[in-house]
């Protein structure tokens, strides 16, 4: 067994991610893709956010540069710095640099992570100028219309610290990604984790009980990606108690009082 | 010591010392000798307990003393500790007469003592089963104990204890089934259909009640069977343990239409009517009663509020998406632009969809929650929910609790945060002792913190400059391993060594690193009324220097003065949040600040320990202002009171908050450095120097 290595510009999605759509998102983002706007992607966690741009990426056919942002991500890190080789500096591309170059779909996950300065280089690039200005170089790449920014936040964190300011917000088209129809979340679950219907119904009736609890204590409710982990679990043989526990009660919560009530509702249902 | 047990004289003398104000004209002679046949150090327990007890009441403590042999026979220490425990908390609650009942009735409590090893008690479990009961309906029942298993559709009552089966997790377990059983009654309508009325017609009305509650059991039972089957087992299993039986063998075939999935309470209704000569099986140990008169009048007075509220929710989104209605406006800007309809997507489930002006809009949780609650009573939104209410009736009516009218006796704990307190005598909490509210300080509109900048203007200057110095900046480091550039002092170094041969260094670039310092202070500031004066300016001027440093700092804070009088009473005054700028109405407040009553210090650290909880940050700091010690109307002071915030003191640093206090007080060396520790506060001798040391602290305390 060899992983197989891939320059992150040449990583394209060949067959197609399952991705049940919510409602007229995919016609959004097409819609915004060929005008050339930048999207938000706005939404709790594991309800599908990434999901569909390995989707969009495998329907417009681009390369797929996900970047998923953390407290330490900065400006050089998107953009690109000079590394020593042998006795001489070489320029090398970011993920944005290489994205704006290949006219890929550059994606970064909960930018609100990142630090401040990386505004500074989203903002060309997400108005009209579409320009990735390269200070340490003295470049100013434009971006071919392929080109494409995404990315994601999620409004349930309440911290002043992590909300988006307007001035990079108001750049962007914006999607609001929920958790789907119980219906639809039923479908998801069932074809990701391939157990049958009942199992699914209670599965997601789970994460409704969950979801009550937000506010309660919880911060969220079992996300869609939850319940497939749970699913992919009874399907392959642990008893449905314990696969809603290890894979939901203990994911959501360590409180102890709020995971015994985490842990009778799922023995409520199965 | 000596461990042979005390005489009966001796007792009597130790006795007549703890409780000479109780004895008028009785006797401790027979309590002594009846203590006198226990060895040393049960004697001493229950003389200590008693003296503990007198300082509370002296009629209590003669009663312990009495029954305290009867005590000792039947349970060991611990559990006369627990027994004593009881009965303050009663005292405390509802006062000398039900609390001397607890020690009368000894025997009672003993056999308790004895079921509380495999019991439980309401109080241990009702959180985790009010978490369960929301998680299943999202409407927030609460659980209280009674002596009567029943609901009124806003509460769960269940009794304080229950012990019917050998070990603590099945009586967990059949915990959980009178809960969701009870819950059951309110989700699938039981009482839907008017009970009191349905029921009246019959010869015997409380006949009827307990044979349709055995019936609705029965349907109960067949709904959980297919929504909930693990809570459906775990019930069969609790019956099969118990040996009882939802249905007699003669109703095998009559009940039917109970155990079909559609079944409705008019089902049982119509079957009540038919089986109403029949005998009436015992109820199931998760059963309880039935009270549809206070159901009745839950309900009742459920519907009105939330008929009001679903209305102004509705008034408010409307607000959101057209702006501002003129309240001039005499039409019903309702009418007509709202609609519910079900939601096809989910059968058999309660699920509406709410649409504005003919398209479907989502509502916001609360309204969402509202709906489902609205929808359990009526089983519809009827329609007369989606027009105002006459002229203006969709107005919100103002609410606000006032602290006065505790005193008027309008109502008591109602809106406000309750705290235990701790009493170090009985080492133990005084339970939901403390009613705290929130109150915002009165603005006033004077240019004292504009005159305080000016008096102290060239100090600010300072200030500024100590504390910018402070301030998170950003910092080259040089000679990293990975950074933003080339550190080309380190490459030429490196570049020099592999010339001659030397190994190079990978240390090649720089970096920029920023210090954060993510801080969060919480300013607790006394608002007593020995603050009258000077005191009281010096801390308002303390308070405008603090924010000058803090807003050239970056430090998020918060003010909060405190003042109050009795626990009934306790009141926390907000001046500044973590959220609000230092703006003018901030600025407003501080001037604003008054002094009011007496200082109860526990409460407050209770309740600022719970706001900074809440506030994400590397370091918390709890800083408080004050001029002496804590001290309340009603016997807070001493010990008592000292004790009481050196132990919220400690919950607070268990939540990772550091305490730090400064004072005034020059005696406060006797008692700070016992409730904040050795190095955990600072005095300021001369009053006038406050302002000027204040902030010289913090900048000490927080580098």
């Amino acid at each position: 067994m060899t992983a197989h290595a891939l320059k992150t510009e040449e990583y394209r999605i060949t067959e197609e991610p399952y991705y049940a759509s919510q409602g007229d998102e995919i016609a959004l983002f097409e819609a915004a893709f060929r005008n050339r706007l930048p999207v938000l992607l706005k939404g709790p966690t594991g309800c599908g956010k990434t999901r569909f741009m390995e989707h969009m990426a495998w329907r417009l056919k681009r390369p797929l540069i996900t970047v998923s942002c953390h407290d330490d991500l900065t400006a050089s890190d998107l953009v690109g710095r000079y590394l020593i080789t042998a006795g001489e500096t070489v320029w090398v591309d970011g993920p944005m640099a290489r994205a704006v170059r290949a006219g890929a779909i550059l994606y970064l996950d909960e930018i609100v992570e990142a630090r401040k300065d990386t505004t500074v280089v989203i903002h060309p690039l997400a108005d009209d100028r579409r320009v990735l200005p390269m200070e340490k170089t003295g470049e100013l790449l434009e971006a071919p219309a392929e080109f494409c920014l995404a990315i994601s936040y999620n409004p349930g964190y309440q911290s002043v610290l992590k909300d988006l300011k307007q001035s990079t917000r108001q750049r962007f088209v914006a999607l609001e990604f929920n958790y789907p129809k119980p219906e639809l979340e039923k479908k998801i679950v069932r074809h990701e984790s391939g157990v049958d219907n009942a199992v699914a119904v209670k599965l997601v009736k789970f994460a409704g009980m969950t979801r009550n609890l937000k506010g309660s204590g919880l911060d969220e409710g079992a996300s869609t990606r939850l319940l497939v982990h749970a699913g992919k679990l009874i399907a392959t043989g642990i008893d449905p108690r314990t696969a809603c526990r290890s894979a939901i009660a203990e994911a959501l919560t360590d409180d102890a009082e709020m995971l015994a009530a985490v842990n009778e509702l799922g023995a409520s249902l199965f | 010591m000596n461990q042979d047990p005390l005489q009966a004289a001796e007792l009597e003398i130790r006795l007549d010392a703890s409780l000479d104000p109780a004895l008028s004209g009785r006797h401790t002679r027979d309590l002594a000798k009846a203590l006198a046949a226990f060895p040393r150090n049960e004697q001493e327990f229950v003389l200590r307990w008693t003296d503990i007890i007198a300082r509370t009441n002296t009629e209590m403590a003669y009663l312990f003393a009495s029954q305290a042999p009867e005590g000792l026979r039947r349970m060991a220490l611990a559990d006369i500790e627990a027994w004593i425990v009881q009965a303050m908390d009663v005292y405390d609650r509802m006062g000398l007469f039900p609390a001397c009942k607890v020690f009368r009735e000894v025997s009672l409590f003993a056999a308790e003592a004895r079921d509380n090893a495999c019991g439980v008690t309401i109080e241990d479990i009702s959180g985790v089963l009010e978490l369960f009961v929301r998680g299943l309906s999202g409407r927030a029942l609460k659980l209280e104990n009674d002596e009567d298993l029943y609901t009124d559709t806003d509460v769960l009552f269940l009794p304080a204890r229950v012990a019917r089966l050998p070990n603590r997790e099945q009586n967990f377990r059949l915990c959980k089934a009178m809960v969701g059983h009870l819950w059951a009654q309110t989700y699938y309508g039981s009482f839907r259909a008017g009970l009191n009325d349905a029921l009246q017609h019959y010869p015997d009305p409380e006949h009827a009640l307990r044979l349709f509650h055995a019936l609705e059991t029965i349907r109960l039972d067949a709904r959980l069977a297919r929504d909930l089957t693990g809570l459906h087992r775990e019930m069969a299993e609790l019956r099969a343990a118990l040996k009882e039986t939802l249905w007699p063998a003669s109703w095998e075939g009559k009940i039917d239409s109970l155990r079909s999935p559609e079944s409705s309470v008019q089902d049982t209704l119509a079957l009540l009517a038919r089986l109403y000569n029949d005998e009436l099986p015992a109820p199931v140990c998760y059963q309880g009663t039935m009270h549809p008169e206070r159901v009745e009048a839950a309900v009742a007075a459920r519907i009105a509020r939330e008929k009001n509220e679903f209305r102004t929710a509705l008034m408010q989104m409307l607000g959101e998406k057209d702006g501002e209605y003129r309240e001039s406006d005499k039409q019903d800007p309702l009418a007509g632009r709202f609609s519910v309809t079900q939601d096809e997507e989910r059968e058999g489930e309660f699920s509406f969809v709410l649409n504005l002006d003919g398209k479907p809009i989502m509502p916001p949780d609360n309204v969402r929650a509202l709906m489902n609650s609205i929808i359990q009573d009526l089983d519809q939104i009827p329609d007369d929910y989606l027009t105002a209410a006459g002229d203006g009736g969709y107005r919100r009516e103002k609410e606000e609790k006032k602290p006065e009218d505790v005193w008027k006796g309008t109502y008591h704990e109602e809106g406000a945060f309750l705290y235990h307190e701790w009493d170090f005598r009985r080492q133990h909490y005084r339970k939901q002792w403390c009613v705290l509210r929130e109150i915002d300080v009165r603005p006033l509109d004077e240019p004292f913190v504009a005159r305080t900048r000016h008096k102290y203007a060239s100090l600010i200057h300072g200030l500024r400059k100590t504390f910018e110095a402070l301030r998170g900046e950003e910092k080259l480091l040089k000679k990293q391993t990975e950074g933003d550039n080339v550190d080309f002092d380190a490459l030429v170094e490196a570049w020099a060594d592999m010339h001659t041969g030397r190994e190079m260094s990978e240390r090649l670039f720089t970096k920029l690193h920023k210090l954060e310092r993510n801080i969060a202070v919480m300013f607790m500031v006394d608002m007593s009324g020995s603050t009258k004066g000077w005191i009281n300016d010096a801390e308002r001027e303390s308070l405008v220097m603090l924010c000058e440093a803090l807003e050239v700092l970056g430090d998020r804070y918060a003010i909060y003065g405190f003042s109050g009088m009795t626990r009934k009473r306790c009141e926390l005054y907000r001046i500044k949040r973590f959220d609000e700028p230092y703006s003018e109405l901030v600025q407003q407040r501080i001037a604003g600040i008054q002094p009011k009553d007496y200082t109860r210090m526990g409460v407050t650290i209770r309740h600022l320990t719970r706001l900074l909880h809440a506030v994400e940050a590397r370091t918390k700091l709890l800083i408080t202002l004050s001029d002496g010690k804590p001290d309340d109307y009603d016997g807070y002071r001493g010990d008592y009171g000292i004790e009481d915030t050196r132990q919220a003191l400690i919950e607070a640093k268990r939540e990772g908050i550091h305490p730090f206090c400064v004072t005034i007080d020059s005696e406060a060396r006797d008692y700070l450095p016992h409730m904040y520790g050795a190095v955990n506060w600072a005095l300021v001798e001369d009053v006038k120097k406050l302002p000027l040391k204040v902030s010289d602290i913090y900048r000490r305390l927080t580098t």
